[in-house]
Order: structure tokens, then C-alpha cells, then sequence
């Protein structure tokens, strides 16, 4: 049975499910239940529910430790750049560990942050930070876009053997939908074809899903059809997917909350040119923010970010730059 | 702590001969076999008394961590010396693989969970691993290793903060051989600059701080075994400042493909030029100071020793041969997914 319930909410749900289904689960962080009344407190014990200090390297390797010692830690990072602080944990043990003991061990942790908190926080709380992530093999990211797969990647996320980075947007989360109650699992590595459409394919993570799926009512209304994938988890990254939409429609707008440089759209982008070049009827156009640091005033930061005009404006000029068919 | 009887005792003198044996073939193989080993090694030659004092109070299913400096840990849990020599000259049944290399040996088999490459990283983990001992309630405990100079880094300082705050069942040990490279201690520590014992950082998280001679097994062995009988009860960890004389230099050097590589002398005669330094740590060596020890107190006749001396030279011989012997990895078991992912 399904019920409408917040995004985070959901996110929550996910973690008291695994659990109770698992022991081996535990959960951490800062400010995570400093209160005995708390229900996962109350639900699990101080064992395994425990607040930490503000001590991102020693709360994220003493996850790396937990999971090479069998248990299935979740850690509350709070926002996506305190993972920075410890990025040594976070890139270069973590997912490095099981490879260089030749397979020996495995590092099932989930650092859990949000992130594109584009709502006043200016420049170091706000960053789309994942691109970054998506060069350290070994390590892989979800960023859910509605509240059902909040709760499902999240339990995925648990339940994979390696580290994941489980990014939560926080422009979302109060958003409302309907979730599947009790246990709820969405696989990795499979995007979700959030809209279907035949002109044009594009492909938006995290909060610019919304976006892009309101750009596409707006240009459904001028006769452009646009399919909207959602990749749902950047590694591993559906590109088979994006490449078979891509063949169907010819043209692609890729949009990302991150920066242009070193972002997700232009590992996308890489990927299509290489693979799908023959299917493209015109070049691969990207929508993502400015490669500036988040300013902090309204209308500034306004002016940095995708936003559903932009995604709009960027399908018109692609498929008007396509050659006019035969 | 279990007391030690003649035949513990020999076992230890076997591990540190072990050790410093197959230390001496790591370094002797930039010699006798040019280009077999690359990139950096790390060895635990001065320090096998304080690695097997340590790990001798080990029980089952206790755990480690350590740093780069690995070799003599997984030696003394018992990992073959075969694989452990195929691993450093990167051959295909080296311990890891050929996938780790020197810095990175791991025998989860055997309670040795991993090391880091990084200087104070592993201490977290261990600490971690120490939150598991925790949680399984069976009065298994984790002992942490790392040098002198991972005291300076904030890993150090959050972990020990941790471990005292949730009273987690983990020892520190912390081998200071008082160098950070070639930086002296007291050129980087407030404590060493003030005369001070390093395991004064203890008292700032409210646990026992303890220095012991790490050149000494038993005292090592009485020391952390007492810090591990302490965790195993439940009340929390243990700072053991182990003070050791690291014999050789702090790695082979550094340089790029094609140019030999080989130890320097140690940093104390080709940085400070004080060769007495180095010269009185020697007099001082452990593995001979240990043996006469034993043989004076009638542990072990000195035929006995001789005769665990050639049985370790015919076994680290047979552990350069196989090394030597095995070929290398196949090129594409590089990009093995089930290694990247598990």
C-alpha cells in the first residue's frame, strides 16, 4: 500500500525499516537523536543509534571501520560539503580498500548529506558537489528526485556492499508523494523514464527533474514532445537508457544543479558523443549552473541555476538547429 | 593477560627474527634483483618487539589496524611469507593480488582488517572496528596502529575523543620511533619539544597514557595487555606510546622508473649527521638483546636459537624464490569489476 508522505519523511522510513530487518545496520551523525525519547532511540537503543561530534573524519572512517568489521553503518553528514572535510575517508579509502586488497574486504557504508540547498545558503552550503564523486571507482551516488525513491534508493543503498553517497536535495524535502509502505527497494543503475516524448530527450537530476518536467508541459503546449529520464544514481549511470532515448529522438539537453565543469552532464555528454554520435541530429546542449561559487543575494543566485525557462529555451535551440528533415 | 612460558617466549623470539629477516630481504632485493620491487616501501626493522609484544595479546577474534609501515603484523598473525614477498615484488598469488603492493597488505582472515597509506587515517577505521568489538559484546577488543607523527593529525585527535566518549574497546598503539620522515619529534611536537612523553595526549581525552620500551616484548606484551584487559571489561581505551629505533631509513627512495632504487642510511647520520645516534641504537637491537635475554634466563639454548635462525633464512629463501618464481598478473585483471565492486 501506497500513502503520500514528504520526501524526507520517506528517507527516514527507509533507514527504520532496514533497521529492524537488519541488526548489522547502524546509525550516526551529528545532531542524529540527541534525545533518548527519539523514536529510533527508543526503537534500536543507544547501541546503535548514537550522536556524534563534529568529527567528519573520525564519524566517516569509523564507518570505512564498521563495514570492513561486517556491520551496515549509515552516516549523517548533514550537508554534502562537510563530507569535504574528511574527503580522504570519503574518496580515497573507502572505496579503494576492497580493490587494493585484491577482493579481500568490502565496504558497505552510506554517507548520507544533502545537498543543493540553493535557498539563501550562499557558497559553502549549497553545492551540487557529486560530479566530483563520479572519478573515485568504487564509489557510488544516488540522488532521488521524489519521495518513493527517496525511500527506495535509500534501502538499496543499505543493503549494497559498497560505499554510497546518498544525497539528499534539499529543495525537496517536503515535497509530497506516494510511497510504498514496509519494505521498498529501488535498484541502482536504472534510470526512470519520468515522461515519454519523441523530439527530444532530456536528461535532469535531483530537484531539476521537476524543472525539466515542467519546461516539457510548457513546450508539449508548442507541439515539442521531450522525454525526461531521470539516471536516479550517477554511478552506476544508466547510459543505455539515455543512448536508446537518444536514438529515438535525435537531439539531447542535459540539466544539472552542479557546475558545468567537471559535472555530471559532461560525463553524460561524453558518453552519448562517443556512443550515440550517429543517432544526434544536432550537438548535445547542456543546462546546468554558472561554474561560479553560489552568491548568496535572491536574484543572483537566481541567475546561476537551471530553471524551467532555461531548460525551455535550450530544447527550442536545439531542435531548431537540427537540419529541417527530408 | 596470559603469562608467558618458555615456549611463548621462544614463539615471540621466532616472529621477531621473522620479521627482521624478512625485512632484510625486502631490502636486499633492491640489490640482488634490481627493478623487481617499485614505488615505496616501509619497514618494520626495530620494531619487531614492539609488533609481537603487541600482537601476542591478541585473542580470538580480536582485530588490527595499521599504517604503510605493514609487513610484520601479518608475518606474526601467521600469513605465509610467500604471498607476502609476491605481493611487494607485484606478482599474481601476492596476498592482495598485485592490487596493493607494500603499503597495503591486508589478512582479514587473521583479524588484520587493513592498513592506510595515509598518515593517520587508519586510526579511525580502527576505531570503527572497535564500535563493532562493541556491538558483538563478546570482550573482543581492536588494537589501533600508527606512528608518532599521525599524534599530529585531527583524525588522531577526533578517534581518540570517540573512543573515550562511547568507552570503545580499542588500544592505541602508538610506535614512536621519532622521526617523521626525517623531522624530529621535537621539531613537530609541543610534547617532545617540552620534554614531555607523547602519551600525555591521553590525559586531554580522559584515558590511561602509557610509555613503555617498545625495544622490551614483555613489557610491550604487559603493557597493552593490561590496556586490552581494561577494554575487554568495558572500560574504554588505552594510549601505549611504544618508543622504538626504526633501523633503517624511513623508506627506500623516491624516484622515477628507471633509476635504481635502494636504502639510504638512516636519516639520524644523512640529515643531523649523527651517526653515534644510529650506532647506539644498534648496540641497542632488540632481536640480539631479546635472545641473550632468554638464553641467560635458560628459555632458550643457544642451539635452539641457532637452529630457528636457519629454519627462518631457509624460510624467507623460499619466500624471495617463490616471489621471484610467480609470474605477474594478467594486465586485464586490472579492470576485475568484482574487485572495483563487491
Amino acid at each position: 500500500m501506497a500513502r503520500e508522505i514528504p520526501y524526507i519523511a520517506a528517507v527516514q522510513e527507509a533507514i527504520r525499516v532496514e533497521m529492524e530487518r537488519d541488526p548489522s545496520v547502524v546509525f550516526y551523525g551529528q545532531d542524529v537523536a540527541p534525545s533518548d525519547e527519539d523514536p529510533l532511540v527508543q526503537a534500536f537503543g543507544r547501541e546503535r543509534v548514537r550522536v556524534s561530534p563534529i568529527s567528519e573524519t573520525a564519524e566517516i572512517g569509523m564507518a570505512v571501520g564498521l563495514a570492513l568489521a561486517g556491520y551496515r553503518p549509515v552516516v549523517e553528514l548533514l550537508m554534502a560539503e562537510f563530507m569535504l572535510v574528511a574527503m580522504n575517508q570519503v574518496v580515497n579509502e573507502a572505496p579503494r580498500l576492497r580493490y587494493m586488497s585484491g577482493g579481500q574486504v568490502k565496504v558497505p557504508a552510506v554517507f548520507k548529506a544533502g545537498y543543493g540547498f540553493t535557498a539563501g545558503w550562499a557558497g559553502q552550503h549549497t553545492g551540487s558537489i557529486y560530479g566530483m564523486f563520479m572519478g573515485f571507482p568504487g564509489l557510488k551516488i544516488a540522488l532521488p528526485s521524489t519521495p518513493a525513491d527517496a525511500k527506495g534508493l535509500m534501502a538499496t543503498a543499505i543493503r549494497d556492499d559498497n560505499p554510497v553517497c546518498y544525497l539528499i536535495n534539499y529543495l525537496l524535502v517536503l515535497e509530497h508523494g506516494d510511497v510504498p509502505e514496509g519494505e521498498y527497494t529501488v535498484p541502482f543503475g536504472e534510470a526512470a523514464v519520468r515522461r515519454s516524448g519523441s523530439d527530444v530527450t532530456i536528461v535532469a537530476t535531483g530537484w531539476t527533474v521537476g524543472r525539466a518536467l515542467a519546461a516539457a508541459e510548457t513546450l508539449a503546449g508548442e507541439g515539442i514532445e521531450a522525454e525526461v529520464i531521470d539516471p536516479r544514481t550517477l554511478n552506476p549511470l544508466d547510459t543505455a537508457t539515455i543512448l536508446s532515448s537518444v536514438e529515438k529522438t535525435g537531439h539531447l539537453v542535459l540539466v544539472d544543479q552542479g557546475t558545468r565543469h567537471g559535472g555530471a552532464s559532461a560525463v553524460i555528454a561524453a558518453e552519448v558523443a562517443e556512443h550515440g554520435f550517429t543517432s544526434l541530429k544536432a550537438p548535445i546542449a547542456q543546462v546546468t549552473a554558472l561554474d561560479v561559487t553560489v552568491p548568496y543575494s535572491e536574484p543572483m543566485e537566481a541567475f546561476v541555476l537551471p530553471n524551467e525557462e532555461k531548460i525551455a529555451g535550450k530544447v527550442r535551440q536545439v531542435l531548431g538547429e537540427a537540419p529541417v528533415a527530408a | 593477560m596470559q603469562e608467558l612460558d618458555n615456549d611463548r617466549l621462544v614463539w615471540m623470539f621466532t616472529q621477531m627474527l621473522r620479521i627482521r629477516e624478512f625485512e632484510e630481504r625486502v631490502k636486499r632485493t633492491f640489490e640482488d634483483h634490481p627493478g623487481v620491487i617499485r614505488g615505496h616501501t616501509h619497514l618494520a626493522d626495530g620494531a619487531e618487539a614492539s609488533i609481537v609484544g603487541s600482537l601476542a595479546t591478541m585473542a580470538p577474534g580480536d582485530q588490527l589496524m595499521a599504517t604503510y609501515r605493514c609487513h610484520g603484523y601479518p608475518i606474526a598473525l601467521g600469513t605465509d611469507t610467500k604471498s607476502i614477498m609476491a605481493e611487494i615484488y607485484g606478482r599474481k598469488s601476492g596476498l592482495c593480488g598485485g592490487y596493493g603492493g607494500s603499503m597495503h597488505l591486508v589478512d582479514p582472515s587473521r583479524g588484520f582488517l587493513g592498513t592506510s597509506g595515509i598518515v593517520g587515517q587508519g586510526i579511525p577505521q580502527a576505531t570503527g572496528a572497535a564500535w563493532g568489538a562493541q556491538l558483538r559484546g563478546q570482550g573482543q577488543v581492536v588494537l589501533g596502529f600508527f606512528g608518532d607523527g599521525a599524534s599530529k593529525q585531527g583524525a588522531f585527535h577526533e578517534s581518540l575523543n570517540l573512543a573515550s566518549l562511547w568507552k570503545l574497546p580499542i588500544v592505541y598503539v602508538m610506535e614512536n620511533n621519532n622521526y617523521n620522515v626525517s623531522t624530529r619529534s621535537e621539531q613537530e611536537d609541543a610534547n617532545a619539544a617540552n620534554g614531555e612523553p607523547l602519551s600525555v595526549k591521553a590525559a586531554a581525552y580522559s584515558m590511561p597514557g602509557v610509555t613503555v620500551d617498545g625495544g622490551d616484548p614483555i613489557a610491550v606484551y604487559e603493557t597493552v595487555g593490561a590496556a586490552a584487559d581494561r577494554a575487554r571489561k568495558g572500560e574504554g581505551p588505552t594510549l601505549v606510546e611504544s618508543k622504538v629505533y626504526r633501523l633503517s631509513a624511513h623508506g627506500n627512495i623516491i624516484a622515477p622508473p628507471g633509476v635504481p632504487l635502494h636504502y639510504p642510511e638512516h636519516e639520524a647520520i644523512t640529515t643531523f649527521g649523527n651517526r653515534e645516534e644510529y650506532e647506539a641504537a644498534l648496540r641497542g637491537d632488540p632481536v640480539p638483546r631479546f635472545r641473550a635475554r632468554l638464553v641467560e634466563q635458560g628459555a632458550l639454548a643457544p642451539e635452539r636459537a641457532d637452529e630457528i635462525a636457519q629454519e627462518v633464512h631457509e624460510e624467507m629463501d623460499a619466500a624471495v624464490k617463490f616471489a621471484l618464481d610467480d609470474p605477474y598478473p594478467e594486465p586485464e585483471a586490472a579492470a576485475r569489476a568484482d574487485f572495483v565492486y563487491a
